[in-house]
């Protein structure tokens, strides 16, 4: 397999850097535009870091009104920008091109305005996912969607790619926790899309720019959902000889009619590695692993659990462990929550997001394990197992220029088959570069185009973006 | 009134095919219930051909439905699993005086939610993918049938409530929740608006997991003022939830317990709209709004002695307008609050139901309208 293509740089715009990095310069504040290569290099990659390309600027702009300005001479130049949250995609959504300019939005970070009857917060989308909960904890609220880069990763970036998180399957994903947003367009032109009020009359543009990557425009304010936090969280950990063990749980407790606020499953070597690594208390002798958590009241979760415990012993489960304190709970939660660097530790990685229906999951799981094996390498599963979002992670050595093609065939291979299972491709992550060569695997020529037509709608030079989500080949330009 | 019932996708992408070649314009209707009959098109489209549920697995709590199904067919279907579309569509038929079934289909293409959409979002929220015939008469999927999926531009969410303007829809696959054990409203009576938005915006804030609120004020009938709260969930979680509102509110007095039929006959009328039956009120006007800025709404209207009925804890008011009213003069005010105002019944032409007072996201709209329809030929006039 090739390496991922990006589309040929514009020769003609690397020649006019200079000239382009100049009229940037006469057009924002001197600290606002980054020139010098050290430190544009902190801008080359994301955390798809297999692949990266110098950008010619990046800018870091206050306000609406400096993106506006900076979109307005780019699509003027005719120069390419790549927008950037915190730069922790792992679809190389924020990855950069020669002939780009970078926007990132990390310095527009103010909260606006808590409305708490209306449940809504404002904000500056540069925020940090984590600071929005934070801003409204003091008066008991939260923000619902959490991934698990949410210490890093901006409100900007969830929106571009409609972030989830552990907890989707009780309280939806980004798109359903947005009212309104503020959109700088390709042309520098200023929209409020959305509002502080409930489904807004008309094509729904905001739902539209949720999840567009950056291709679309940048969101520079964003009117965030905020929901009440629970008066208690507790988890369980459930032991299974075999992932079908597992799976069937999950499926039961689902159907006698119980949502609960997250349910995480892990396979053998997930548990290995994480347990080597947090130590957690993880059973080492079992075949698969559910971390299910249920919210209210300690009466209510009580009552929760004991009803999910009822439903693991009718489908064989070899281990319990319940929380019976808040170390207890951020021991459970310890070896889920640190799954990734865990990994990191002992192997490179690659991590997949394809979702499938749940009622696959034995056979996924099984035909998983064969691809891999088949290209010489090893997986490790950790995903939420409610929704069906597959976190499979392909251990490599990425030393081995052979090895790091040989995974992302395994990887390609694991997509193609969520998508024939009845899936798709990416559940959280986006399709950014990562996936981009595979989207015909899902959508046909007809589709593509439909996306492609709409798209140009918003940017019809494709500017924005420009490497990303649809194939670099047979692109629709308007006439 | 109909001109062509197709029995499946292709052949109705043929048709439109056609259409378009020929330059007719095609309206499309499902049950005819919400008094959208499309005006002026030189044809007619019904779903009732493309009838049937498509897949249903419970376990995954996911349903497709090819787009004429009628709703009851759904809502049947999965009441037999202990489920349910957990936006609680609006049956528009008391309001409109209309007949016929609902359909799947146009609860997506109209985005129809009912009370607990303050909760559990709206039908946008929970339609995870569709299928349709796009006005160039190729068939174009989105979405899909799992709950996480953001690969491509999302056309899911783009064609929930777009009306049928961007192509018509043939299937339609929704995410489900299970039916709750029990479900419980409290009931306080006699409180004025004022004290009812409070009163439900501060229960929105609490974790006891409002399900819905909403406030019917006083007609002058023998009821009175009516703010209601539903709970729903494990018996035991919602008789404890019940005790901390009683005692949290306990200022405006004991609430009443109100369960079964005659809680469900309560949700209905709210859902429905029921208080603006009466062919009286010559408008109908839906708004939603902001629930911190709906006291200022309320007050204006209470200067009118208008009817109104508040719904998602004051986020939607309805409001029955006699015939005389200057409309135009109601959905300024409304504007200016930030809320958007939606004539449902009227016995005026309304106008372009999506224009948009910025151009900028007006020429986003057509140009969107034209990406999906560039003949033109579905719902002309809707923009």
């Amino acid at each position: 397999m090739t390496a991922i293509a990006f589309a040929q740089p514009d020769a003609a715009i690397l020649a006019r850097r200079d000239a382009i990095v100049a009229g940037l310069a006469a057009l924002v504040p001197s600290d606002v535009l980054i020139t010098n290569p050290d430190e544009c290099r902190a801008y080359e990659t994301d955390a798809f870091t297999a692949y990266r390309r110098m950008p010619m600027a990046v800018l870091l702009p206050r306000s609406t009104q400096e993106v506006a300005a900076i979109m307005a001479f780019c699509q003027e130049q005719g120069v390419n920008v790549v927008a950037r949250g915190a730069g922790t995609s792992l679809a190389g959504g924020a990855i950069p091109q020669e002939d780009a300019v970078v926007i990132g939005v990390s310095r527009l970070n103010r909260v606006l305005e808590f409305d708490r009857p209306n449940r809504t917060l404002k904000v500056e989308a540069g925020i940090t996912n984590l600071a929005v909960s934070a801003a409204v904890a003091p008066d008991g609220f939260f923000y619902a969607p959490d991934p698990s880069s949410q210490l890093a990763c901006t409100i900007a970036g969830n929106i571009a790619m409609n972030s989830g998180g552990a907890h989707c399957l009780k309280y939806g994903v980004t798109t359903n926790n947005v009212l309104g947003a503020t959109v700088v367009l390709a042309d520098g032109s200023i929209v409020e899309l959305g509002g502080d009020a409930m489904d807004m009359p008309g094509l729904d543009l905001l739902g539209l720019i949720v999840g567009s990557e950056g291709q679309l425009g940048i969101v520079t304010e964003a009117i965030l959902r905020v929901l009440p936090l629970a008066e208690g969280a507790r988890p369980v950990l459930f032991g299974f000889d075999t992932s079908e063990d597992a799976g069937a749980c999950v499926a039961a407790i689902i159907g006698a009619g119980i949502v609960p606020v997250a349910m995480e499953f892990m396979d053998k070597p997930a548990i290995e590695i994480c347990e080597a690594f947090a130590k957690a208390g993880y059973p080492l002798d079992v075949g698969a692993m559910l971390i299910i958590e249920v919210e209210g009241s300690d009466d209510e979760i009580d009552f929760t659990l004991q009803k999910i415990v009822e439903i693991a012993n009718g489908h064989g489960v070899k281990v319990i462990k319940q929380s019976r304190s808040a170390t207890e709970t951020a021991q459970i939660w310890k070896g889920r929550k640190s799954a990734f660097g865990a990994t990191g530790r002992i192997a490179d990685y690659l991590c997949m997001d394809g979702t499938i229906p749940t009622s696959q999951l034995p056979y996924v799981l099984k035909r998983m394990s064969e691809i891999v094996a088949g290209y010489g390498l090893r997986v490790a599963n950790v995903f939420h197992a409610g929704d069906g979002n597959l976190h499979p992670l392909i251990l490599f050595n990425a030393n081995d220029p052979e090895e790091l093609a040989k995974a992302e065939m395994a990887g390609a291979d694991i997509l193609t088959l969520c998508v024939e299972v009845g899936g798709c491709l990416t559940g959280e992550h986006g399709v950014g570069i990562e996936k981009r060569d595979l989207m015909p695997k899902q959508f046909t020529r007809e589709e593509l185009d439909q996306q492609m037509r709409v798209r140009a709608v918003f940017d019809p030079q494709w500017r924005l973006n420009p490497s990303k989500v649809f194939p670099l080949e047979n692109r629709w330009m308007p006439q | 009134m109909t001109d062509f019932i197709p029995l499946s996708a292709p052949e109705l992408a043929q048709y439109v095919r056609q259409a378009s070649a020929t330059g007719e314009t095609l309206g499309v209707i499902g049950g005819g219930t919400r008094g959208l009959a499309p005006k002026d098109v030189s044809q007619i489209v019904s779903t009732s051909g493309l009838s049937g549920i498509t897949f249903y697995e419970p376990s995954e709590m996911v349903i497709g439905a090819r787009a004429g199904t009628p709703l009851t067919d759904v809502e049947q279907a999965l009441a037999d699993k202990g489920q349910m579309l957990a936006f609680e569509p609006m049956d528009h038929r008391p309001l409109m005086a209309t007949r016929g079934q609902p359909t799947i289909g146009a609860v997506a293409a109209c985005n129809i939610s009912g009370p607990r959409r303050v909760s559990a979002g709206a039908a946008r929220d929970h339609l995870i993918g569709i299928e349709m015939v796009n006005g160039r008469g190729e068939i174009i999927r989105s979405g899909g049938r799992v709950m996480k999926n953001v690969t491509g531009l999302d056309l899911v969410k783009l064609n929930a409530g777009a009306q049928g303007s961007l192509g018509i829809l043939t299937e339609v696959i929704f995410k489900l929740m299970p039916i709750r054990e029990q479900s419980l409203t409290l009931c306080w009576h006699g409180l004025d608006e004022a004290d009812a938005i409070a009163l439900m915006g501060e229960a929105m804030g609490t974790p006891f997991e409002i399900d819905a609120a909403a406030h019917i004020p006083d007609y002058g009938e023998e009821q009175g003022a009516r703010t209601l709260l539903r709970l729903e969930g494990f018996a035991p979680s919602c008789t404890y939830r019940f005790k901390q509102l009683a005692r949290l509110f306990s200022h405006h007095g004991q609430p009443e317990k109100i369960e079964g039929e005659k809680a469900r006959a309560l949700w209905r009328m709210v859902a429905n709209a029921e208080p603006f039956t009466s062919p009286d009120f010559a408008h109908v006007l839906r708004v939603h709004i902001a629930v911190s800025k709906a006291p200022r709404l309320l007050e204006y209207a209470s200067g009118w002695g208008v009817r109104t009925l508040i719904d998602w804890s004051g986020g939607l008011i309805w409001l029955g307008l006699e015939p005389d009213t200057d409309i135009a003069q109601w959905r300024q005010q409304i504007a200016a609050l930030g809320g958007h105002a939606r004539l449902v019944r009227s016995s005026q032409v309304p106008g372009p139901a999506f224009a948009s007072p910025d151009e900028k996201i007006a020429g986003l709209m057509s140009g969107i309208k034209h990406a999906f329809d560039p003949a033109g030929i579905f719902n002309p006039g809707i923009l």
